[in-house]
């Protein structure tokens, strides 16, 4: 763990002024990392994504947050080309990404991971790491025959991989398969597998999803360790104790639209935001109506009564 | 009496036959396929049957020689795999499969149908086109080896050759799969969306994989034709599926799994058919009233048991590793 993150009893140094203007959803940003308008996704008549405009602030992390439905996961997919949009441009560091296939917004600096974790099972751990390299000259079939013009790079790559896997506390487990990790640990692993390439903008799907509550103080740290690092994070989570913890700004989104966004703090407090998880009519008593209840009734027994009769 | 030397002499041939090395090339592409990228080809008869025609056809109706045949074969088989790739390989695994599977009969229909009988020989094939490879052979005419693996000269040079090009597709494979092109396309057997995310172009490694696979399917294709003749029925689907149960034989991922699971395969066909055959003529199926018919149909039963015992006691292969299967799902 690198010492430039604070310890982790004390609260993380936060990144504050990062908007320009009055803060409502879609504030301009003073330096955006991802810029998109107008992207909207729908499922047959769901409409899962309908984000008129949203910035994410460069070397902050950004929390996405929303119950559950709320079209994160959708939005993530389409920012990173996964998923194709009925509407709408992105544009990534200043490059539009509309329209490039998934493997190249990985190969622009934007990588993610999954929220049911992909670990590649049957590679070993080290595998999976040197899996996540970029630019590897024995990728290519005719170059992979001729060992001697990767072999340098391999070396190389495996170092590195053995470096992140030592601060990801992976190393023993270099030569096992990924598959006999546990749930936690996997997590880890497609982290470090992601850094592997050296990301401008780390996308983590529900990091905290499934690890056990001794493991999330270390990723926690890892994921503060990327901004300190000059990496952006833009993260979907829902345990609001760590979003408060780690995110310098909130993206709050509900059926599909951004409705909310700010620092955690301001945010938590944001009656649409309450909205959003609770229900507009959370404060009001919905409990039984006695008329109506006379009524249903009332309707229930001329039924039977009908039914005797016949 | 049943005369056990002789069954044991016929198993023998087969250890080191041209077909058993043309299966376990066949068997190799699969394993580049199935074993170590995932896709699930039910199609390998089909590129071996574009080996065998395009070969006979370019030898007897164009008169090429025997490296122009044998190009025009591969170069077909790119065409087939491209064919087959392009529009399945974005789908899901099992569109593949179906795919693969249907093109395959498709092409064997077509060797078959009657209006192409002045090319393909329809239902009766296609002989006489081992000439050109032939008079490629620098081995003296003579008499070579010794017990069951006697033989003259063609056969000699035959199975030298055979054999060779096994052993390179091996090497070439095992160099292959223990590059980072190899760790790129087993991470695409894992899961190619975590692959995709990591910045790799899986499609275009998929294709390789289905090319370079189908390749050694058409070259085993060609060594499966040299020691007999083209015969289309002989690219029905249960070739496809001999190859597979050679594959599940000797380990899926492996690179010496399928040579020795071809050896175990062919040795074990031939001698239970020679004990069975022989057992009937001396009257031991007497009893349940087997024919000679029947009990040359015999052979795939037993084998197919033998074979079943096999996966279920030994389900990783014969070159599987153990710990791979603590984890399947």
């Amino acid at each position: 763990m690198s010492s430039d993150v604070k310890p982790t009893k004390g609260s993380p140094v936060k990144s504050v002024d990062m908007h320009v203007g009055e803060i409502v959803p879609g504030v301009p940003k003073k330096d955006p990392i991802i810029v998109a308008d107008h992207v909207t996704r729908t499922f047959g008549g769901l409409t899962a994504v309908d984000v008129d405009h949203v910035e994410i602030p460069r070397n902050a992390i950004t929390a996405l947050i929303g119950p559950n439905g709320a079209g994160k996961t959708t939005f993530f997919n389409l920012l990173t080309g996964f998923d194709k949009p009925d509407t709408g441009k992105w544009t990534f560091m200043g490059k539009s990404l509309a329209g490039i296939p998934s493997f190249r917004v990985a190969r622009l600096g934007q990588v993610r991971t999954f929220q049911l974790t992909k670990a590649l099972s049957l590679l070993t751990v080290l595998d999976n790491m040197k899996l996540g390299a970029k630019g590897q000259k024995g990728e290519n079939m005719f170059v992979a025959l001729l060992p001697w013009l990767w072999r340098k790079q391999e070396e190389e790559i495996e170092a590195k991989a053995m470096e992140l896997l030592a601060r990801f506390k992976l190393d023993t487990k270099a030569e096992d398969y990924a598959a006999s990790l546990s749930g936690g640990q996997r997590k880890l692993l497609e982290m470090a597998r992601a850094l592997m390439s050296d990301p401008t903008l780390v996308m983590l799907d529900e990091p905290m999803a499934g690890v056990n509550p001794a493991l999330t103080q270390s990723l926690l740290d890892h994921i503060l360790d990327l901004k300190t690092q000059g990496m952006t994070v833009l993260f979907v989570e829902h345990d609001m104790q760590m979003v408060r913890h780690i995110a310098d700004w909130v993206i709050v989104m509900a059926e599909g639209k951004i409705v909310a966004e700010g620092p955690p703090d301001a945010v938590m407090s944001n009656p649409a935001v309450i909205d959003a998880y609770l229900g507009s009519h959370h404060d009001q008593d919905l409990g039984e109506d006695p008329d109506q209840e006379k009524e249903n009734v009332n309707a229930i027994k001329e039924l039977l009564d009908a039914d005797d009769k016949s | 009496m049943v005369d056990f030397w002789q069954i044991i002499q016929n198993a023998g041939v087969e250890l080191i036959s041209p077909t058993t090395a043309a299966y376990a090339l066949a068997a190799l592409g699969l394993a580049i396929h199935f074993g170590f990228t995932g896709l699930v080809n039910f199609g390998q008869a089909g590129f071996m049957a574009i080996g065998a025609y395009g070969y006979g056809i370019s030898t007897l109706t164009f008169h090429f020689p025997v490296w122009g045949a044998v190009l025009v074969g591969i170069g077909a088989s790119i065409v087939f795999a491209l064919i087959l790739g392009v529009p399945t390989l974005r789908l899901r695994a099992d569109y593949l499969s179906i795919v693969t599977i249907a093109a395959a009969e498709i092409l064997r229909l077509i060797f078959t149908t009657n209006t192409l009988e002045a090319v393909t020989g329809s239902a009766d094939g296609l002989s006489g086109y081992k000439g050109g490879f032939a008079d490629l052979n620098p081995i003296p005419d003579g008499t070579y080896g010794f017990g069951p693996w006697t033989m003259n000269a063609y056969d000699l040079w035959l199975r030298i050759v055979a054999w060779t090009i096994v052993i390179i597709a091996c090497l070439l494979a095992w160099q292959l799969m223990r590059s980072p092109w190899g760790r790129v396309v087993k991470g695409i057997r894992e899961d190619e969306d975590a692959v995709r995310a990591l910045g790799k172009n899986v499609y275009f490694y998929k294709m390789q994989s289905l090319i370079l696979g189908g390749v050694f399917g058409t070259i085993a294709g060609m060594i499966f034709i040299l020691p007999r003749a083209i015969v289309p029925a002989n690219y029905a689907t249960t070739l496809t599926f001999f190859i597979y149960t050679i594959l599940l034989l000797g380990g899926a991922a492996t690179i010496l799994g399928p040579v020795v699971g071809s050896i175990i395969f062919w040795v074990l066909l031939s001698a239970v058919s020679g004990f069975v055959a022989r057992a009937q003529a001396a009257g031991w199926f007497d009893l349940i009233g087997m024919s000679s018919v029947q009990a040359g149909q015999t052979r795939f039963i037993l084998v197919g048991i033998v074979l079943m015992l096999l996966v279920i006691f030994r389900p990783q292969g014969i070159f599987g590793n153990k710990k791979e299967l603590a984890f399947v799902k």
